[in-house]
């Protein structure tokens, strides 16, 4: 299914975020992540299901002011 | 000693992370500035960058409490859901809340902020709210649960030091218990000792010292900065009279009667 990763369209096997994380090769990265602008924590990527079209925001750490 | 939240700080001088020229640099300016707080960001990050994660190791590296920030967050939603993700990340939860209203000028929308502020402190954020010197919002904020202030002194990277000394002034006098934190604006040492002698705890700073030709000698300047404000300020300054005061004895003038 395709998914919208970052703004930008990916085709993806995996229905669990986790699942799909690790096929984009997120791996064990220090990540936060948002569908569909709601957060999910990261114990919850195993049971969380993405549907076609859904919005996945990967975040990292960066500088901030 | 400067309390917030369950903090407790013997640094005025609270540092922004962005814009230095090299990780190193950064590094060696935390250290200059006697920072022990920083603040940081979420960004997008593409499967194939690790600078997120170097960023990050940097950062534990240097022992400082965290502070992430919201920045780009425009709406309520954007920014609730971006606390979220930074407290999972940074495993803190202090956020330094800013909902961005006008783009030119990164004014906080208020109103969005007030809500924003909120919904976190119900849900257990210790939040550090990026406002105006608006005594209303002020109210509004500490209402919602917030145990700290970060009026702006200018626009965020202007430079332009504290820019309404009425209002600062009258947020100073209005909540004389509240610990409050000078955040944007501010462009050399002197702004920031200034902030600290009008008896604000603490300011924050960024651009002015990341974008210095020599930032870590400026981290030092603006250390030494608020240690003089704060001194002062303790010192008790004098009040400003319109009219000159001879500071040499009257008394027994040579040449008079």
């Amino acid at each position: 299914m395709r998914i919208l990763l970052n703004g930008a369209w990916r085709e993806i096997a995996g229905v669990e975020l986790a699942a799909a994380l690790e096929e984009l090769g997120y791996g064990e990265r220090v990540v936060a992540t948002a569908v569909n602008e709601e957060f999910v924590a990261a114990s919850a990527r195993a049971r969380t299901a993405l549907a076609e079209g859904d919005r996945v925001e990967v975040l990292a750490p960066t500088q901030g002011g | 000693m400067l309390h917030i939240y369950q903090a407790s700080l013997n640094s005025r001088l609270l540092l922004g992370t962005a814009r230095f020229p090299s990780p190193a640099v950064l590094s060696q300016a935390v250290r200059a500035a006697r920072a022990e707080v920083v603040t940081v960001s979420l960004r997008r990050e593409s499967s194939g960058e690790r600078s997120g994660q170097g960023f990050w190791g940097l950062i534990r590296e240097l022992g400082v409490l965290v502070l992430p920030n919201t920045a780009g967050c425009h709406t309520v939603k954007e920014a609730v859901t971006t606390a979220h993700m930074a407290r999972e990340v940074f495993g803190t939860s202090w956020i330094k809340l800013e909902v961005i209203g006008e783009d030119d000028t990164l004014q906080p929308d208020v109103f969005g902020l007030t809500e924003a502020a909120r919904i976190l402190c119900q849900e257990g954020f210790e939040v550090f709210p990026y406002t105006t010197e608006d005594l209303v919002v002020a109210d509004r904020l500490l209402a919602a649960g917030c145990g700290v202030l970060m009026p702006w002194g200018a626009p965020i990277g202007s430079g332009r030091g504290l820019n309404n000394l009425f209002g600062l002034r009258a947020l100073r006098a209005h909540f004389p218990g509240v610990p409050l934190i000078v955040d944007a604006g501010l462009g050399v040492p002197s702004h920031a000792a200034q902030a600290l002698e009008l008896g604000f705890d603490a300011v924050l700073i960024n651009t002015a010292i990341a974008q210095a030709r020599d930032p870590v000698q400026m981290a030092a300047a603006f250390a030494q900065a608020v240690e003089a404000g704060l001194a002062a300020r303790l010192a008790g300054p004098i009040e400003p009279r319109d009219l000159a005061e001879p500071s040499t004895p009257v008394l027994g003038t040579a040449f008079r009667g």
